[in-house]
């Protein structure tokens, strides 16, 4: 395992209590995740992946809202970091009994956690839950709004594989209305300075996106036009009242990923995509499982990483003691 | 029967019906008013109050023509007791209920049971809207003749507007036969869907769902072309857009029977006020952006918004301490409706008297009520207040059981000093 550095790790003023959002965070406070995160990379793919560096912390995942893969992958996460790690599913519990948020807030504080991860289906909810607690609060995705960890493992993902941020093109693709990631890449890159695109049906994208720093467009082809990146979103079916799209076959034909419209980006594009996919209506099964050209995977294994960093650099400042070895 | 004669001295009488503005004394006996003049101090005898008004405003009592009280079913929230006393603390005598309470004021016995209990109260005088279609529910059209024959002012779905166009139509028809008075909400609910915020780059970065703007006129659009079909008197709650301001310009040139009224929030603040999921700044319609803001300072400025009602919604810690989107809408404003009306006086928008006539005669006039002005004969609801003193707003003071209001700690000037109710002293500041 990498050595502990005090300089790579414990100089640096993160200056957040929580992590609610990419926004608000600087180019140095993101270049600190993901090079606190590189060395987790490497530490992942040791035989033993452990370290005691959040021995005798409780990590408790607070999900009201469900989901695999982001809950396990903090949980996976805490675990290499010696923390004692629950999960409680509050989709399940205390909200169908009428307990308010806040209540839920009050009542998990009082079990001195030290940091929550909390996945709310509202947006502002977790920023509200965080004024509500002592401990520290990373937000793991909140309505519409934010989902900062998926965009910094974006961004590792991006520069192991690029060596770089800074100049690329990313296009982002499909349904940016309804999606955290979207907001939190483009914040995240924007800082990072590279250029974005977002490429979806007027429908499916929100007013005044531009506002955000990026460019827009309607047309798969015109958008994936010489990128870098591209990184394809999940239809949210689940989030829609309505009809944004007639079908998924007319949305796959004009608006998902495939060869022939992979074939415009630099011959070099990667593609990503935060999962879970929806094979057939945002992607092709061919283009999302090619291992030259898709990320989907490695996303996965930063993720953990990232999570790792941010668990860490989260925790630094709570306790008296330095990190234990 | 007289009662007792009290004479407040050394006032500047407002009075935006008359256009009466100056310094001058004015006469109460009983529950009347029964002189205004330059000086009737002389000759009264030994049995007359006297107050000295030491140069402030002696102005007609406000008629807040929207606000939401919770009695019956919400009592928590506010009380007819409670609404009352935040009105008169706010210079407010006269109030209009809307109609969404618990059950919903949409049949003659609800109607009767408020009047009693305002009567019971004795503090602001309360009338009520009734509801325009039976259970709030947009379908079938409430008793009309019945409800307006025992009292209800106005007919209205409250917080929701009207959506059906047939339904507006026979609403606004049926309502003409007995002359009364129809209001909506402006909003195509179908257009604004789940919105909750005012859609643009705010509810972009916030990943809240947003409205369009033009949800308002749509609707407003829509029920001028059945006004002008009917021939109905029509109100226009909370207008809060450019685009619908100015669809009501046009309609009043053309003569239609068309009013409006807007809230302080609509002109004191913008969009920007939600902040970070601010819910005390969550109202429906929503905040709109700057120039709407400005638009609605000028629809006020102009003419074209008739008043300014406090669209008081009262709702206690557990409706607003939730995630932005589960938070209910609106904000308490009984208490804070003159302050944040003068700040169009002190901003040089509008003249003091021209402000007073959108707080009084005017909704007094849209609501056929014989209140809201100076006047020998008529009721003595009655408003003192110093239109410069400077305060901050501290919403811990309400007297409203409920304090959701994005003004707390904002410096106001204006500040009521003593309020009277068909000659009864209902509120005298202290100290």
């Amino acid at each position: 395992m990498p050595p502990y550095s005090p300089v790579l790790m414990g100089e640096y003023n993160f200056g957040h209590r929580h992590l609610l959002g990419i926004e608000g965070l600087s180019r140095e406070d993101i270049e600190h995740v993901l090079d606190l995160a590189d060395t987790y990379v490497e530490l992942s793919r040791q035989a033993d992946k452990k370290t005691a560096r959040l021995r005798g912390r409780t990590l408790i995942n607070c999900f009201f809202e469900n989901s695999t893969r982001t809950r396990t992958s903090f949980e996976v996460a805490g675990k290499r970091l010696g923390a004692d790690v629950i999960n409680m599913a509050v989709a399940v519990s205390s909200m169908r009994k009428g307990e308010t948020l806040i209540d839920t807030a009050m009542t998990l504080n009082a079990m001195h956690p030290d940091v929550l991860v909390v996945r709310h289906p509202e947006s502002g909810a977790v920023q509200l839950l965080s004024e509500k607690v002592d401990c520290a609060v990373i937000n793991a995705g909140d309505g519409s709004h934010e989902h900062p960890t998926q965009a910094l493992l974006d961004a590792l993902t991006i520069r192991q594989r690029k060596g770089r941020l800074g100049g690329l093109t990313v296009a982002i693709c499909g349904d940016v209305l309804h999606s955290r990631v979207a907001r939190s890449n483009i914040a995240l890159l924007n800082v990072m300075g590279a250029r974005v695109r977002v490429v979806a049906p007027r429908t499916l994208l929100p007013v005044a996106i531009e506002r955000l720093g990026v460019e827009v467009f309607h047309d798969m082809k015109a958008g994936l036009k010489d990128v870098d990146i591209i990184m394809m979103l999940r239809l949210q079916s689940e989030r829609m009242h309505g009809s944004f799209i007639p079908s998924t076959r007319e949305y796959f034909h004009f608006f998902g990923l495939d060869y022939e419209k992979l074939k415009l980006a630099k011959p070099d594009a990667l593609i990503m995509h935060p999962g879970p996919m929806n094979r057939g209506v945002e992607i092709g099964s061919e283009v999302a499982d090619d291992i030259d050209r898709s990320l989907i995977r490695q996303q996965v294994e930063m993720g953990v990483a990232v999570r790792m960093a941010c668990l860490e650099i989260m925790t630094r400042d709570l306790g008296n003691n330095p990190p234990v070895r | 029967m007289i009662g007792i004669r009290r004479l407040y001295r050394n006032a500047r009488l407002l009075d935006p019906d008359s256009g009466l503005d100056g310094p001058g004394d004015l006469l109460v006996e009983g529950d009347r008013i029964a002189a205004i003049g330059p000086t009737i101090g002389d000759g009264l005898g030994a049995d007359v109050e006297i107050v000295d008004c030491a140069g402030l405003c002696l102005a007609p009592g406000l008629v807040d023509m929207r606000v939401q009280l919770r009695e019956p079913g919400a009592e928590h929230m506010e009380s007819i007791e409670s609404g009352g006393r935040a009105a008169a603390a706010g210079g407010v005598t006269t109030i209009v209920a809307l109609p969404n309470t618990e059950p919903p004021v949409d049949d003659v016995s609800v109607v009767e049971f408020l009047a009693r209990r305002a009567r019971e109260a004795k503090l602001a005088k309360i009338h009520t809207y009734a509801a325009a279609t039976k259970g709030l529910a947009g379908r079938e059209l409430t008793e009309i003749g019945l409800l307006a024959a025992n009292g209800a002012v106005g007919f209205t779905d409250g917080v929701k507007a009207v959506a059906d166009a047939l339904v507006m139509r026979r609403l606004l028809a049926y309502a003409r036969s007995f002359d009364q008075l129809v209001i909506q909400h402006p909003e195509e609910p179908s257009l604004a869907g789940a919105g909750e915020v005012t859609e643009g780059e705010i509810a972009t970065r916030l990943g809240l769902a947003g409205i369009t703007p033009a949800a308002e006129i749509i609707m407003i659009e829509r029920d001028l072309r059945l006004v002008a079909i009917t021939g109905a008197r029509y109100h226009v709650a909370h207008v809060s857009t450019a685009a619908g301001i100015d669809a009501i310009r046009q309609a009043k040139a053309a003569g239609l029977p068309v009013t409006c009224d807007t809230a302080p929030p609509y002109f004191t603040l913008n969009e920007t006020a939600i902040g970070d999921y601010r819910t005390f700044a969550k109202l429906s319609p929503p905040l709109r952006a700057e120039p709407d803001r400005r638009a609605v300072v000028e629809g006020l400025r102009d003419g074209t918004i008739d008043a300014i009602a406090s669209d008081h919604a009262p709702w206690d810690q557990d409706s607003k301490r939730l995630p932005f989107s589960s938070a209910t809408c609106g904000i308490v404003g009984l208490e804070t409706l003159l302050p944040l009306s003068l700040e169009l006086y002190h901003n040089r928008h509008l003249t003091l008297i021209e402000v007073m006539r959108r707080l009084t005669v005017n909704p007094a006039r849209i609501l056929g009520l014989e209140v809201g002005r100076l006047r020998p004969g008529l009721a003595a609801d009655l408003v003192v207040f110093d239109p410069d003193a400077p305060w901050r707003i501290r919403t811990e003071a309400f007297r409203s059981k409920s304090k959701n209001a994005p003004f707390d700690g904002r410096p106001v000037q204006g500040r009521v000093e003593r309020t009277v109710v068909d000659g009864r002293e209902i509120f005298v500041r202290e100290g």
